[in-house]
């Protein structure tokens, strides 16, 4: 049951329409049958985050699947946004795990294309790409909906059952830090046009480009048609931004920071320090209702960059 | 050889419509074999064009438009088009694109397969171009193209009577054929070892392939 005009009802979608500034974080399963590593994440984000992403085989690694860690994680008290990517299902394989996610009390789902299976620690596997993710965003906001399945049927069991649907707040993602620039809104658009309900955006440090693309994406209206999350990753290290310009396509670290990681004494702290200056930058932005912060393999540090932040005070 | 058929000629006209002045090329290679893009299919589809009577029709065929040195015959003709519907196979159509950059160009076929001629009218996939050949161990018949599920431990359940399930009237078990033809060579054994995971990043799975070929790069 969903209550009021909720589409979902999920703790994300109440907190956006409520109009209060959204925190979510990332939660990467391990890559091994070790819930204890789960738990320990979940303490460190519960009270914290409005909901946490649970990833999906990550860079195309092979770890705990994000509906099974989404179990552990509800059960502990904290509200889970599934990932599903395209790379390792098709639309049967999907939608099955649409249903069953919200069997088990899941209310959020983000959709990806997902990284290539070449990064990661099977290149020689199959990718599947089936559906793209503005197609999977159609998929799961018709099951929700227009209570179909892609096929057209409607969702019940047998011809006199009753109809029920999976009811899923629907997530994308946007990056405007990849090329061309002046066609990363259009598609934006293209998920808005699928049915997204929020996006999270990819990790942000150039916030000159990141402004410019908000403001394109205000001239459209789109902020207005889906909630907008900024994605955040703290700094550990110069190496770790090196690496981010170096070897992530898509993400662009200004020399400025290089700069001041390689300067700080502490790297750590100067990372967390520029995470909240630039969380704190975000806010004023219009059309920035909310903030993903990715804190890879460094979940640890969330409660302290909320809290520095005033978003949430634990 | 590369099979293609021709599109529904409904949907050729609606990509020609707007354009005054077309080019119809065909291709002398694979779709001229195939009874698809040659000369003579050339020849056929502009007199269908003209007889719609909205369009002016040039027409010529060259020897491979998979390879731009081919064109020189056709490229003043081109120019004089405002459009190209290529005959080719779709190498051949990406090639015009970058002969001609500013034309808009259409395909007039469907790309079918890489396959062989089984008789009058008839044609059939089997090479799936995967980059990695195991018809050496397979006797010959390729597991990945000629079963429906690219098995290299088949046959799957759905093998009745030579047949396959997805379509028992039309599509052969390719298991049952490797089957028939390593029992021929008396070499059954191969079968029972567990075959393992392709390495399908040496097919499109890794990306858009290229080949470089140093010792005859110069020629």
């Amino acid at each position: 049951m969903v209550d009021g005009n909720y589409k979902s009802g999920s703790n994300l979608e109440k907190v956006l329409e409520t109009g209060r500034f959204a925190v979510t974080a990332e939660l990467g399963p391990p890559k091994s049958a070790d819930p204890d590593v789960i738990k320990r994440k979940v303490e460190y984000l519960l009270g914290w985050v409005d909901a946490a992403n649970i990833t999906d085989n990550q860079t195309a690694i092979v770890r705990v699947s994000s509906i099974a860690t989404s179990k552990l994680v509800l059960d502990l008290g904290l509200e889970p946004i599934i990932q599903i990517t395209c790379r390792d299902r098709n639309r049967l394989s999907m939608q099955s795990d649409i249903l069953g996610a919200y069997l088990l009390g899941v209310r959020n789902v983000l959709c990806l294309t997902g990284d290539h299976q070449s990064f990661g620690n099977h290149p020689t596997a199959k990718s599947v790409f089936d559906l793209d993710s503005i197609q999977l965003i159609q998929m799961v906001r018709d099951m929700r909906d227009k209570k179909i399945f892609a096929n057209g049927e409607e969702i019940k069991n047998s011809k006199k059952a009753e109809v029920k649907e999976p009811r899923m707040f629907v997530g994308g993602a946007a990056n405007p830090f990849a090329d061309p620039l002046e066609f990363r809104v259009v598609r934006l658009d293209k998920k808005v046009n699928a049915g997204v309900d929020f996006i999270q955006t990819q990790c942000i440090y150039d916030m000159e480009r990141f402004e410019v693309w908000m403001e394109q994406v205000r001239s459209r209206g789109l902020h207005k048609k889906c909630k907008i999350l900024a994605g955040v990753t703290p700094l550990k290290s110069v190496g770790m931004a090196k690496y981010m310009r170096d070897q992530v396509a898509g993400v662009t670290v200004p020399e400025y920071y290089i700069e001041r990681m390689a300067k700080a004494e502490d790297p750590k702290a100067e990372g967390i320090e520029i995470c909240v200056e630039q969380i704190q930058r975000l806010r004023e932005i219009e059309g920035v209702v909310g903030i993903h912060i990715m804190a890879i393999e460094w979940e640890q540090v969330v409660p302290e960059i909320v809290q520095r932040t005033g978003l949430r005070s634990g | 050889m590369i099979v293609a058929e021709r599109k529904p000629i409904e949907e050729i006209k609606d990509y020609l419509s707007g354009h005054k002045r077309v080019l119809v090329l065909g291709c002398g290679t694979c779709v001229t074999v195939c009874l698809a893009g040659g000369e003579r299919e050339v020849a056929t589809l502009a007199s269908v064009l003209r007889l719609a009577g909205e369009l002016e029709v040039q027409e010529n065929t060259i020897e491979r438009q998979c390879d731009i040195e081919f064109f020189d015959t056709v490229k003043e003709q081109a120019e004089s088009c405002d459009a190209i519907l290529s005959m080719a196979c779709g190498v051949g159509v990406q090639t015009v694109v970058k002969v001609f950059p500013q034309k808009c160009v259409y395909p007039a076929l469907n790309t079918m397969f890489c396959g062989s001629n089984d008789g009058a009218g008839q044609w059939s996939e089997n090479c799936l171009a995967c980059g990695d050949c195991k018809l050496g161990i397979f006797g010959g018949v390729c597991p990945v193209t000629r079963c429906s599920k690219s098995l290299l431990n088949g046959p799957c359940g759905g093998s009745v009577n030579g047949m396959c399930e997805v379509d028992p009237e039309n599509i052969e078990c390719g298991w049952q054929l490797i089957y028939d033809r390593l029992r021929t060579l008396g070499k059954l054994d191969v079968l029972a070892e567990n075959a393992q995971p392709r390495d399908w990043s040496r097919t499109h799975d890794g990306g858009p392939r290229r080949l470089s070929r140093e010792d005859v790069a110069g020629l």
